[in-house]
């Protein structure tokens, strides 16, 4: 009787596993006697290879989509160059004047009220909601952003979370704006960095690092004292754990599914016709990202707030992350792809390989006692 | 990324399909090139090993290594000329000659029994002991198909 070793690679808890989400790979069920010719012959694995190559549905996730240039004619050039000139040189001008008024208003009211309330918690914590939402609904509007909200609006209670598909950081202003989250998000360097450690920690938001390996169970019990809490603003976390270009969803993180409390989803979808909303981190910082979002026509979108789902009886929190996956990308017409949104910072672990090699070598050592 | 084809003119993609034997339309041609801008982040004009990896499909499989040396650093018209093997034109010698170059890692020409015991040591890693590899020694399997041995 021949006897497999199992993986000697240790399992990765957090990362989701692969092979659970996707079928079995019968890529090759071959029968029957083993011949020399099934041994020697690898162009199933090659041509795999050679496909990935060619085209794979990773990379599709990450790819920018930059308008497609139209103006080289007679009179649509200079139709496009008026067009330029009124994105740079007039509503330019005026979003950031918006922007600027909007932020002395914010700053003037909240130092005062984070400083002088110290005593008055409840009420402290309420304007500095309000505020927070109208720091953000001026940030819409310096994109002169147009957001259909859909749906009942997050009520607060306890035991419930909140979880979107994400595109760019201006999705958790787009949703700030109407409902105070606290959210989980990457640390950032940067004056992003500065506003995460003053005015966002005061609305209950929670830090992460990606490259720290110890991070995760600080952050997961973090995530679980937040939910408790009932005087808690709701949660909001990202389940892709990094920007997706808003037609495909890469796996959900467990994470958020896994604390026992209610999963309400929220899908985002935005308009391309107007502009690429999609942050590609690694081609752009954030603040080139929103210039480049002051000087477009607008940035409209679709956001849903969908049905909430509870963990159903028998189901792992994989497969409960999986269906909410399901129910946003159906809703807001995104594909899904297999793949750890991690994987864009680093290599997939050998246990991918080692299933697939795991296969083969069963295949070929049961068709031997035929 | 976006304006790669403007950057092909129909010169080169007439130098490139000549030089893969005709294997690839021409719209197949400024596709695959869309993808080598894509792959090559900073316009080496090439595609690093590590450029490779970063798709991860590609990553995961067996005979990732062995590919990557024949395909690491090639530009766009040896990339074409490479890739042609895998298309649905190509003659079976052409594929067989890739298939043996895959087995050949030492470059020599020849294919010997312990070329062939390592690439099935690739394809199965930790889940068959060598032992159970030396089934091709086994006079039971049915020799199918003839390796040419150039």
């Amino acid at each position: 009787m021949s006897k497999l070793n199992s993986s000697s690679s240790e399992l990765d808890l957090d990362r989701p596993n692969i092979e659970d989400y996707l079928p079995t790979d019968s890529l090759h069920e071959p029968s029957g006697k083993l011949r020399l010719r099934d041994l020697l012959d690898n162009s199933p694995t090659l041509t795999e290879a050679a496909g990935a190559i060619v085209d794979d549905s990773f990379t599709r996730c990450f790819k920018s989509n930059p308008p497609e240039p139209w103006n080289w004619n007679v009179y649509l050039f200079p139709l496009w160059c008026l067009g330029v000139v009124v994105r740079y040189g007039i509503l330019f001008p005026v979003r950031v004047l918006v922007l600027t008024l909007g932020w002395i208003i914010f700053l003037s009211s909240y130092i005062p009220v984070h400083l002088l309330l110290k005593g008055h918690e409840k009420l402290r914590k309420k304007l500095e909601r309000c505020l927070v939402e109208l720091i953000c609904s001026f940030f819409v509007a310096s994109w002169t952003g147009v957001v259909k909200y859909h749906g009942p609006r997050p009520s607060r209670r306890p035991k419930q979370v909140f979880v979107a598909n994400h595109t760019s950081m201006i999705d958790f202003i787009i949703l700030e704006q109407m409902t105070a989250f606290a959210v989980i998000m990457q640390k950032h360097p940067g004056w992003v960095g500065l506003l995460q450690s003053t005015v966002f920690e005061s609305i209950g938001c929670i830090w992460f690092n990606r490259s720290e390996a110890k991070d995760r169970e600080i952050v997961a019990r973090k995530l679980r004292e937040h939910v408790e809490g009932a005087d808690n603003n709701p949660l909001l976390i990202f389940p892709e754990g990094t920007c997706v270009n808003n037609h495909y969803t890469v796996m959900f993180k467990k994470g958020a599914f896994e604390l026992g409390s209610t999963v309400c989803p929220i899908a985002i979808k935005y308009n391309k016709i107007f502009v690429d909303a999609f942050w590609n981190s690694r081609k752009q910082s954030f603040t080139m990202h929103l210039l480049q979002l002051m000087t477009s026509w607008a940035v409209v979108c679709d956001v849903w707030y969908l049905e909430p789902q509870n963990l159903k009886p028998g189901e792992t929190p994989i497969e409960f992350a999986e269906r909410v996956r399901d129910i946003i990308s159906v809703r807001a017409g995104l594909k899904k792809v297999p793949w750890d949104g991690y994987l864009k910072y680093s290599r997939p672990s050998p246990k991918h390989r080692e299933r697939k090699q795991q296969g083969f070598a069963e295949t070929v050592l049961r068709r031997l006692e035929e | 990324m976006g304006n790669a084809s403007s950057m092909l003119t129909q010169y080169d993609i007439e130098e490139v399909q000549h030089h893969c034997n005709n294997l690839f339309s021409q719209q197949e041609i400024v596709s695959l090139y869309q993808r080598f801008c894509q792959l090559d982040r900073t316009a080496k004009g090439f595609i690093s090993a590590d450029e490779f990896l970063s798709v991860p499909e590609f990553a995961l499989n067996p005979l990732s290594q062995r590919l990557l040396r024949m395909v690491d650093g090639l530009n766009f018209k040896d990339f074409v000329a490479f890739l042609s093997a895998f298309s649905a034109k190509a003659s079976m010698p052409q594929k067989i000659e890739l298939i043996f170059k895959v087995y050949d890692s030492d470059y020599n020409g020849k294919v010997t029994f312990n070329d062939i015991l390592d690439v099935l040591r690739d394809l199965t890693g930790g889940f068959m002991t060598d032992k159970q590899r030396e089934i091709l020694y086994k006079p039971g399997l049915k020799m199918d198909v003839e390796i040419p041995v150039d």
